[in-house]
């Protein structure tokens, strides 16, 4: 029966196929709109005037609190009730970045308050302004502790795509969740999804990991 | 959609919304025991002499690292019937979050116990302290201190990953909103709810990490 199966299984591969190029999609669309509304907020949340900084904090915390399956259930289920018709698709890309950008938001405010204070004097008493400090002084040196983080959040948000599988988007996790109802060998099905999974995600993390080492030596050996 | 919101259909639902607040609280603690268990077993493990025993628990901490909790879910839920083992729900879930939620917790662990700085267990083993006696007075009071905060973010962390239990028709808080939006067609009514539930657990662990590392750090300075 195993061999049979396989066959299927192998039959049924440009299905997955299709499956991940649909999580390819949804995460790198919600990577690029998360990453640039993460920074905005992060940069505001580290400086910026006490209620924007207020009301950022407030949203990260409701976005870290819950799930984000309820959350997703939120933007798909209510916002039509509210007279925003959504597609699955276009929802799931809009929770999925909403999520994204709470947790950048945080990574990035977290690596410019670690830029030493006597940068940002001494770059004030050069003259610079505000968009040359953050330009060529802040960001610069925040980076350093902001990307090691920023990548291993990205495969978080590889991992939290299988997640939009339960409002109908046909991605990986779903087209394993279509295929195992046909061949009933969930270990196998359930072994490629996971596969597939893998193939984005580990070399993700293992930049991840290099990122922390590198970063580590260059600012031992400032 | 708010001026609509209907509190008298969420307190009708509250007995439900209750019993499930509880189903979430048992199946989170009971994962969360599993999980600091699996992960104290795989961080020795990693950290053996032995080649064949580390690489064993690296390849559970990698694959569990990069594939997403969903299809682990799945995996064991539609993979164990055909292994024959037929289990209820709650135990798939409870095995499939103890398994994922232990990878983490085990990569937490060696990350305290190698930031220890090892002229310390040197000291230890200069001092006549057993191996246990080191593990006990030198090496895990240390550990702990230094980890709590990313333990109890892994704790926040899986409660909100329970959520995920609700897609295989486990009675807990996503499911009561899923519950309340089909019977009613309230999903405002019901998702929101179940967020403020979660709300209340995400705010009393972040409250508890907070108190517990200004106390530490008090213990630290007497």
């Amino acid at each position: 029966m195993w061999g049979f199966y396989f066959n299927e299984l192998l039959h049924s591969l440009p299905f997955f196929l299709k499956g991940l190029w649909m999580t390819v999609a949804v995460s790198g669309l919600s990577l690029i709109a998360g990453s640039v509304i993460g920074f905005v907020c992060g940069i505001i949340r580290a400086s910026g005037n006490k209620i924007l900084r207020f009301i950022i904090g407030a949203w990260v915390d409701l976005i870290r609190g819950t799930p984000f399956l309820v959350q997703i259930f939120i933007i798909f289920f209510i916002l039509p009730s509210a007279g925003i018709e959504l597609e699955a698709f276009p929802a799931a890309v809009i929770a999925l970045t909403n999520l994204t950008a709470s947790f950048i938001c945080e990574i990035v405010a977290g690596g410019i308050l670690a830029v030493p204070s006597g940068q940002r004097e001494a770059a004030t008493a050069s003259g610079l302004s505000a968009y040359q400090q953050l330009r060529y002084i802040i960001l610069p040196q925040a980076m350093r502790t902001i990307m090691p983080p920023l990548v291993g959040q990205y495969v978080l948000l590889v991992k939290d795509s299988s997640v939009v599988s339960a409002i109908g988007v046909v991605d990986i996790t779903r087209v394993g969740w279509l295929t195992v109802q046909r061949i009933p060998e969930g270990l196998m099905v359930f072994g490629l999804v996971g596969l597939l999974y893998f193939v984005i995600c580990y070399p993700l993390i293992n930049l991840s990991n290099f990122l922390e080492r590198r970063m580590a030596v260059t600012s031992t050996r400032l | 959609m708010l001026e609509t919101f209907n509190f008298r259909v969420i307190w009708e639902y509250m007995p439900l919304y209750l019993k499930c607040f509880q189903a979430t609280l048992w199946l989170s603690a009971v994962s969360l025991l599993g999980a600091i268990l699996v992960g104290i077993i795989a961080c020795a493990m990693r950290l053996s002499q032995s080649r064949v025993i580390s690489r064993i628990a690296g390849i559970y901490i990698e694959s569990i690292r990069s594939t997403p909790l969903l299809a682990q879910l799945y995996f064991f839920y539609f993979g164990l019937p055909s292994l024959g083992l037929m289990l209820p729900e709650w135990v798939t879930g409870v095995i499939a979050l103890t398994l994922n939620s232990g990878a983490y917790y085990a990569e937490i662990i060696r990350a305290g116990i190698q930031a220890i700085p090892y002229g310390q267990i040197e000291a230890g083993i200069s001092s006549g302290l057993s191996y246990f006696q080191r593990m006990r007075y030198i090496i895990l009071p240390q550990a702990l201190g230094m980890t709590i905060r990313p333990m109890l973010g892994q704790a926040i962390v899986l409660v909100k990953d329970s959520s995920l239990l609700s897609l295989i028709s486990i009675a807990e808080l996503t499911r009561a909103g899923q519950l309340l939006t089909s019977d009613r067609f309230m999903p405002a009514e019901g998702f929101l709810t179940t967020a403020a539930f979660y709300l209340i657990i995400y705010y009393m662990l972040k409250g508890f990490s907070t108190w517990s590392e200004k106390r530490l750090i008090f213990r630290e300075a007497h």
